[in-house]
């Protein structure tokens, strides 16, 4: 089977490509890369005015199975990854059961090859149940297809283990994700703390809450020489603390939400509980530090934190919702509309940040389009206006603040392994 | 906007100047009927309402019941603590349950804040919110401004001072987005960790110093201080909140002589405020009480419609 991708503006930053240029596939494998290919028996792919570019990664989503199917599954998540421009997605351990052994960890790729559309890389715990007190099997972990450690939304509280965390993976060379709160100094907090939460009246979580913990795990990252990811990283205080530790040699990574760097915590004043999010949506000065920290490097990749919940855990009074934003739908038309197309981050640096980028995090062998390698291919349609419809989303999860919002540059197509899975607003099933 | 347009009260963040004029305005005939040998207008008669209290609270929903009774509605109390609520039935669920019985207004007390807002998007019924969580309590503030103008004759370029605990005050809140409408000078003191983050962009002044803060002062609105917040290691004793904040009359000596004491009860006497002030004639606190109702009326009658020459009569 061949499929020709033909007329597109290839952006490939990895490779320092941004051209005119036509791609086959054969056999799901990139075969040629160059101008005017072609091909005999080759499928047409016209992306003519579209932007071409490494399949898109998300190394940050919450896929729910086993266990909370009525939120998300492995065949709906993928689906709304494929239709929101990703190819991979590395999925968190909070599940039920945990991703704590080798046999959940295999559930989760053998059951997302069965009824998935693109490619899962499960995420296992840094200790049994995320419980924070015992380290988890890493060797097994890795050796059943996980590519990283996270207890996900349940911090590391003890200094201690996070260390052992850090030294013990060095064996293994994998990032550990660290979900950065002081459950002490966040507790019953509802929103970001300052002026909004005053004025509606919400008990509200300081910036320090993530920023402690922060300088927590970068003094931990020092002592060990560990490999720490930031995950979904959202003040001015933890910019200035992780550019510091870049600019120390420390091997420090992190990420942020397309949320974070566009939602401000003045729309929390309808008491929707769409709006609210671990760690909250921020004020504006620390929107502006995260977009300045997009611009000199700090910043290593976008992450979705794709959290899809059922109806009627966001249909209630504010403090009793549950936290997260269903985010894989969204991502990328979001940092096209909101950033890209008013000129504050350019297209390569986008592309950057959603491919080579999640990939380095990540130690993946993705994010760039190489000749024998995997076709994984993002085609995105920079002039397609659409109004968010959550109804609409292939995600269970229908919580989104981005709602009725209307968005400029979508994802077109996405391609996996070789195979269309999504093209014009559709999942294209085998 | 005129009250009687709007089909919600939930707070005096959205009210403009000319409906809180408009509330004052219309209560005080409805004080007038309160002194009546009988204290009943036909105004509100076939109209039901409903107050459905998540919170504790025995003088609010006693004021909008009587409140409701004068004006001659059919009043409900739902008790929350032995409804279907305890069986695990969604807030979503119990106020449509109560809309489907034909209620017209619901007055509601919820600890969460934006709990109303939520109830009104997803109710026909008119919603008064009787207090959500640390947000606002507008009635509150409405009876509060309602006092100070009885007393001041007007509401305009006073400065008022709010002492206590105003991180967790709906109470003190809802005064500040008041009476700040009026070009009030509005103060507010307490420990440090009671001060809300940012408070000043709400155009009010912050103190540590009680002494300070009462200087000039033409009216003190002083809040109930709860022990919960002590465990909270938000202060560290009651005995140290007094010593710095009870007013007691030998703290006014730099307030105006005629300052206005308020407090919206219920209070800790010898806490936050000493028995001899509660007891003198400068503290209104019972006459809060008897305007909380006039304001509660007008609010109700505003909001569900009567004919204006009955009340007149």
């Amino acid at each position: 089977m061949k499929l020709l991708v033909k007329g597109g503006q290839v952006i490939d930053p990895a490779n320092n490509r941004d051209d005119m240029l036509d791609i086959l596939v054969e056999d799901g494998k990139i075969s040629k890369i160059g101008r005017n290919l072609k091909a005999r028996n080759a499928e047409i792919l016209d992306a003519a005015g579209k932007i071409v570019c490494p399949g898109f990664i998300d190394i940050h989503a919450h896929l729910r199975e086993p266990g909370f199917e009525y939120k998300e599954d492995l065949a709906s998540g993928t689906r709304a990854a494929a239709a929101g421009g990703f190819t991979t997605v590395c999925c968190m351990p909070n599940t039920n059961p945990v991703i704590d052994n080798m046999a959940v960890a295999r559930f989760v790729r053998e059951r997302a090859k069965r009824t998935g559309v693109v490619n899962v890389l499960p995420i296992g715990s840094i200790t049994k149940q995320q419980a924070g007190e015992e380290l988890s099997e890493y060797a097994d972990l890795i050796a059943a297809g996980c590519v990283a450690l996270s207890d996900d939304g349940k911090p590391v509280s003890k200094a201690d283990v996070m260390r052992h965390a850090l030294e013990y993976t060095r064996m293994f060379g994998v990032p550990v994700l660290s979900h950065c709160e002081d459950l002490s100094l966040s507790a019953q907090g509802q929103m970001h703390e300052g002026f909004y939460s005053t004025y509606y009246g919400l008990k509200g979580i300081p910036a320090a809450a993530e920023e402690v913990m922060v300088a927590r795990d970068i003094i931990l990252a020092r002592l060990t020489g560990g490999r720490l990811h930031i995950c979904h990283a959202s003040t001015l205080g933890t910019m200035d603390l992780i550019r510091q530790a870049k600019a120390e040699g420390l091997n420090v990574t992190c990420e942020v939400t397309p949320h974070h760097l566009t939602l401000s915590d003045e729309i929390v004043g309808t008491y929707d509980a769409d709006t609210k999010v671990m760690p909250p949506l921020r004020s504006q000065e620390h929107i502006e530090a995260l977009r300045a920290a997009l611009l000199d490097g700090t910043i290593d990749c976008i992450a979705t934190d794709h959290a899809p919940h059922h109806l009627e855990s966001k249909d209630c009074e504010y403090n009793l919702a549950a936290v997260g934003i269903s985010g894989l739908e969204t991502a990328v038309a979001v940092v096209m509309d909101q950033l890209v197309n008013r000129n504050l981050l350019t297209l390569n640096e986008m592309v950057r940040l959603f491919t080579c980028g999640p990939a380095d995090v990540m130690g993946l062998a993705k994010g760039r389009l190489n000749v024998g390698e995997a076709a994984d291919i993002t085609i995105i349609d920079p002039h397609l206006s659409k109004t968010v419809d959550p109804q609409q989303f292939y995600s269970k999860g229908k919580n989104t603040p981005f709602k009725n919002m209307h968005l400029t540059g979508w994802p077109w197509a996405t391609i996996v392994r070789g195979r269309l899975v999504y093209c014009d607003g559709s999942i294209i099933e085998e | 906007m005129k009250l009687d347009r709007r089909k919600d009260l939930l707070g005096i963040k959205d009210l403009s100047k000319a409906e809180i004029d408009q509330i004052l305005h219309t209560a005080a005939p409805m004080k007038d009927v309160i002194k009546r040998d009988i204290k009943k207008v036909p105004t509100l008669r076939g109209k039901a309402m409903v107050t459905v209290f998540y919170e504790n609270s025995t003088r609010t929903r006693t004021s909008f019941e009587i409140a409701g009774k004068y004006l001659s509605a059919d009043t409900v109390n739902l008790a929350v603590s032995t409804s279907s609520v305890q069986k695990g039935e969604s807030l979503r669920d119990t106020i449509k349950t109560i809309e489907v019985m034909g209620f017209d207004l619901i007055v509601m007390r919820h600890s969460m804040s934006g709990a109303p807002h939520y109830v009104a998007r997803n109710t026909k019924m008119r919603v008064i919110n009787a207090g959500d969580g640390q947000n606002e309590h507008p009635t509150q503030a409405l009876l509060d401004m309602f006092t100070i103008k009885e007393h001041k004759g007007t509401l305009e370029n006073l400065t008022v001072t709010i002492v206590g605990d105003i991180l967790h005050s709906r109470v003190a809140r809802s005064n500040i987005y008041g009476l700040t409408k009026y070009g009030c000078e509005i103060r507010v003191v307490g420990p440090a960790t009671l001060i809300p983050p940012e408070v000043e962009k709400l155009g009010v002044k912050s103190y540590y110093s009680l002494e300070q803060a009462v200087k000039g002062a033409d009216v003190i609105n002083i809040l109930r201080i709860q022990r919960e917040r002590q465990h909270a290691a938000l202060f560290p004793s009651l005995d140290e909140y007094a010593d710095l904040y009870m007013l007691s009359p030998e703290r006014l000596t730099g307030a105006k002589e005629d300052v206005l004491i308020l407090h919206p009860g219920p209070m800790n006497r010898g806490v936050e405020i000493s028995s001899t002030l509660a007891d003198s004639t400068q503290a209104l606190i019972n006459e809060q009480v008897t305007n909380g109702v006039a304001v509660r009326m007008a609010i109700l009658y505003l909001m569900m419609g009567g004919a204006k020459d009955e009340i007149a009569g």
